[in-house]
């Protein structure tokens, strides 16, 4: 029987290659319903699942896992299968069949080939000497990393953006660093003279030996790489060789196959990037639509929606690409875009350069100077984002163009962009997209919600400022100011507030309001006071007048349920309990009448306590040794742990021990927001460790800490802070990462959208805590120790002291008279809450205290 | 009218409950000395939580705000100031040689 006999009714889509297109092809695909109809199944030669080429570099300081579009490795769509480590053979057009190298034979209706692109390596004698590596993939930086370990020198060839890229991991690695590029200056492609020239000055400032106008004429060295010979120059002594002269699309399959392919190479596709095979289609590096293949990543995406467009009857197509660049290499701005290279007839060029500041800025407009053609910045490449999208929406320049490049202070012109101006050139969205989604109607009411919503600024990242400046303008333009005061008593935020009470040593609210507020407060500054003076003062949060400011649950030391009546939960660390206290919790809960039920956090509630017996319930489980679970605050919560390598076979680190630790350390701290943690022992990560505010997971070498996870309405998934710590530093960063949190996140704002709300995201995070980019560090630190000596049970302390019981009562003229308002009825065998019909009146017989 | 507890009692911007004539009734100090006395039975939460409530001021107006989901109550009137429709019932309070009596009538 042939293949397309078997076929059933749903049919079935190839993709070939599992590189940032091929991903971005398959999300595309899901979103937009393509799995309905089409099972698909993704064949990918790298062991690893797609992840960020684009910024590979920082591989070397953050870890693969950081870099994985698809940390877990599946998609959430059971109909697309992925198929890691193993490459395609080949595919016969006529019986619509791809040969894996499993031998498995699987047919198609539909083919996607997103091979990306290899490297090349120019064939210079010696170039593959032991010491000669490309820059691709991770395993190439692992390569890399091992080779330098024991190198002294290296070069990169090529001096292009990617080779540049090269040349810093070089520098990180500690090896003296040299670029070799064939053209008169680097970049070629990208910037002029003048900006090259610029570019270099800034690169050898930083140590690196820049080599313009190179030819390599071979690599030296018998068994491994000794020096490069150059034409007309002296040889370099270097001990290893980064090959960065550029990419070939990987069409091998579809030349065996007998596709069409582009004269300089690729799958020569039409405009929907369909081949010369109707069942064929081809996006990405190895695809050449009309006969010109891409190395970009926006692009890539493009055709990867074209494609997912064409497949479910669409129209859409794939009409050339806005090349323009901006990156940070080497810590300098560069960015090119539209006609860098004044190419348009009567163009002219405006330039401003700064030789001492080491900038350069060129503008190139039209002949009457009205329209922005391109132009290249470097340097300083801040005016990019609202330059970019003048050339694509073709306005009017201002009368003086040359302001556009001035540095601020000497001009500066505010330029309106047109509605249909492209923002995010990575995604497609244009200023009108923005705007729709934080009118009416749209949903968003930040620019971090504009990115997660719409994509725009969710993968370079450089058109964020544009966003955030588009959100405040049409905020302001509709008269939203963007009020971020925390209530009508207090004009500022919480970060404000607690640097207020931070400097003046405030120990009340009295304080407070009387120097920075307004009024008596509410129900929304009283506890943000409170969680403050926790933080800055410390001390029992019932004690003297802070008792009154604290929220209903902190008010009581318990969680108020819907009939006036509150659940117990005990601190159980690390979710590790012995038999004879889990005895004592069943004991206080038969006796006291509770409703039990297991938690989330791996400890358990206890429902259904009348305020006044709360006293009597933790008597007996203080006495038992048990003490606050602080369920009830803004505080930490559980840290959630597998049972890890003392009794799992697969466990690499003791995971349970940790999270006592960890829960124990941080037990008690007020923050913005409940926080949760989790340790996992190993990568099948049973503890859900990064769905949590802080999760760490074992690996061989030490723990690798994720921060920024939650489940909830608006599940996110932490992402990795810093890989393979060892135990005193991962407490080191933790205590780093949860102060500066306490210390700066809004009220009520939980660790990912905190994350998300500042500057530069995860990267600031790791700045400061990683790597103490403020000095912060040892301040921090010395906060969070003073927090852990400071701990001392709350339960405790108030079944000690009678002044904090006194709240305990029902009635202060009935103090142990229940309240009949709360009521029960059984269900499954436990008590539960009775529904209230109204306000109750007790009879006249019941006897009522004197007061005293 | 009931005496139902001592000033202190009550604490400041804080309240107690008390049971009045059988009724639940929640007793607040404000910050400028003044007593006010509400019933004690939120309506919307339909629990009697009152009077573990945050005190504090919407506008100029001394209000508490339910534990339950934060609906405000004007102590003067009973006033919901989330929902027109709400109200809940006042009761006369006064103190007389540190001793605070609440009328239900």
């Amino acid at each position: 029987m042939s293949p397309h006999l078997r076929r059933t009714l749903r049919r079935t889509l190839v993709v070939v290659g599992h590189g940032m297109v091929a991903h971005r092809f398959v999300q595309a695909a899901v979103e937009r319903g393509l799995t309905e109809t089409h099972d698909v199944v993704v064949i990918g030669e790298e062991a690893r699942a797609a992840y960020d080429r684009v910024a590979l570099t920082s591989f070397f300081e953050v870890g693969a896992d950081a870099l994985s579009l698809l940390p877990s490795g599946v998609y959430d769509d059971p109909r697309v299968r992925l198929l890691l480590g193993h490459a395609v053979e080949g595919f016969d057009l006529e019986a619509r069949t791809v040969l894996v190298d499993t031998g498995e034979v699987i047919a198609y209706d539909e083919l996607v080939l997103a091979t990306g692109a290899a490297p090349f390596v120019p064939p210079v004698p010696g170039h593959d000497l032991p010491g000669c590596f490309v820059y691709r993939t991770v395993e190439d930086l692992e390569a890399i990393r091992d080779a330098a370990a024991t190198a002294r020198s290296g070069a990169v060839i090529g001096g292009g953006l990617l080779g540049l890229e090269a040349a810093n991991a070089l520098r990180g690695l500690g090896l003296e660093t040299h670029v070799v590029e064939m053209a008169p200056r680097l970049m070629a492609v990208q910037v002029d003279e003048a900006g090259g020239a610029t570019l270099a000055r800034h690169v050898e400032g930083l140590g690196l030996h820049v080599h313009t106008g190179a030819r390599t004429e071979r690599v030296l060295g018998t068994d491994a790489v000794t020096g490069l010979a150059l034409a007309d120059a002296e040889p370099l002594e270097v001990d290893l060789v980064v090959f960065s002269a550029g990419i070939r699309p990987r069409d091998q399959l579809a030349r065996a196959a007998g596709l069409e392919v582009a004269e300089r190479g690729g799958v020569l596709v039409d405009a929907q990037c369909r081949s010369s095979d109707a069942h064929v289609w081809a996006i990405g590096e190895c695809a050449a639509p009309a006969g010109r293949m891409y190395g970009l990543v926006a692009p890539g995406y493009a055709m990867a929606e074209v494609v997912v467009d064409a497949l479910l009857g669409g129209a859409g197509t794939f009409e050339g690409a806005d090349l323009s660049t901006k990156l940070k290499l080497l810590g300098v701005d560069v960015a090119s875009f539209g006609d860098a290279f004044a190419t348009t007839d009567g163009a002219l060029e405006l330039v401003f350069a700064d030789a001492v500041a080491g900038v350069y800025k060129k503008l190139v407009v039209s002949d009457d100077g009205r329209r922005l053609l391109g132009g290249i910045l470097v340097g300083d490449a801040s005016a990019y984002g609202v330059l970019r999208p003048m050339v694509a929406s073709g306005i009017d320049l201002p009368a003086n163009p040359e302001e556009l490049i001035l540095p601020q202070g000497r001009g500066g012109a505010e330029i309106a962009l047109p509605d249909e101006a492209q923002v995010c050139s990575c995604n497609d969205v244009s200023k009108a997209d923005i705007v729709a989604a934080v009118s009416d109607g749209g949903g968003c009411d930040s620019a971090s919600c504009v990115t997660r919503c719409t994509r725009a600024g969710a993968t370079c990242g450089s058109c964020k400022p544009v966003v955030k400046k588009i959100v405040e303008d049409h905020f302001a333009s509709i008269g939203r100011t963007v009020d971020r005061s925390l209530c009508e008593h207090f004009a500022l935020t919480r970060q404000e507030l607690f640097d207020v009470v931070a400097v003046h040593q405030y120990t009340s609210f009295d304080q407070i309001v009387a120097a920075h507020g307004t009024g008596r407060g509410c129900d929304v500054c009283k506890p943000v006071v409170a969680s403050v003076l926790a933080s800055t003062v410390g001390g029992h949060v019932l004690e003297g007048a802070t008792a009154v400011l604290q929220d209903t649950n902190d008010a009581y030391l318990a969680n108020i349920q819907r009939n006036g009546s509150y659940s117990v939960v005990p601190r159980i660390p690390g979710g590790e309990i012995t038999p004879e206290k889990l005895i004592v919790i069943g004991e206080v809960a038969r006796d006291f009448g509770l409703y039990t039920k297991i938690t989330g956090g791996q400890r358990i509630d206890l429902f259904g306590a009348r305020m006044e017996e709360l006293p009597a319930i933790w008597r007996r489980l203080v006495d038992a040794g048990f003490e606050s679970g602080h369920a009830y605050g803004k505080s930490l919560r559980t840290v959630k742990s597998c049972v890890g390598s003392t009794w799992c076979r697969y466990g690499v680190q003791d995971s349970v021990q940790l999270a006592i630790d960890l829960e124990l350390r941080y037990r008690g701290l007020r923050s913005p927001h409940k926080l949760k943690g989790g340790v996992s022992g190993c990568a099948r990560e049973c503890a859900e460790a990064r769905g949590k505010d802080f999760g760490v997971i074992a690996t061989e070498k030490g723990w690798n800490l994720y921060v920024g996870g939650n489940g909830g309405a608006n599940p996110a998934h932490a992402r990795l802070l810093a890989g393979d710590l060892d135990t005193e530093t991962l407490v080191r960063y933790l205590d780093r990462f949860l102060m500066y949190y306490v210390r700066t996140a809004d009220r009520l704002q939980r660790t990912a959208p905190w994350v998300d709300s500042l500057e530069g995201g995860l990267d600031r995070v790791r700045e400061v805590v990683v790597d103490d980019a403020l000095g912060l560090g040892a301040e921090l630190e010395a906060a969070m120790a003073t927090h852990v000596a400071a701990y001392a049970d709350e339960w405790k302390a108030t079944l000690d002291d009678p002044e904090k019981l006194r709240r305990f009562v029902s009635f202060v003229n009935a103090p142990d008279l229940p309240d009949p308002h709360i009521t029960f009825r059984s269900e499954r065998d436990q008590a539960v809450p009775a529904d209230s019909d109204g306000p109750v009146l007790l009879g006249a017989a019941i006897p009522v205290g004197r007061p005293r | 009218m009931t005496a139902v507890c001592r000033v202190e009692d009550v604490p400041v911007e804080g309240g107690v409950c008390a049971l009045v004539d059988g009724t639940a009734v929640a007793i607040f100090r404000t910050h400028d000395g003044n007593l006010y006395a509400i019933s004690n039975y939120d309506p919307v939460g339909m629990a009697s939580v009152l009077s573990r409530g945050i005190v504090g001021t919407r506008g100029g107006a001394a209000y508490v705000a339910s534990p339950l989901h934060k609906q405000g109550y004007d102590l003067r009137t009973g006033q919901c100031l989330d929902d027109p429709e709400v109200r809940v019932a006042t009761y006369d309070v006064r103190v007389d040689d540190g001793v605070v009596w609440v009328g239900t009538s």
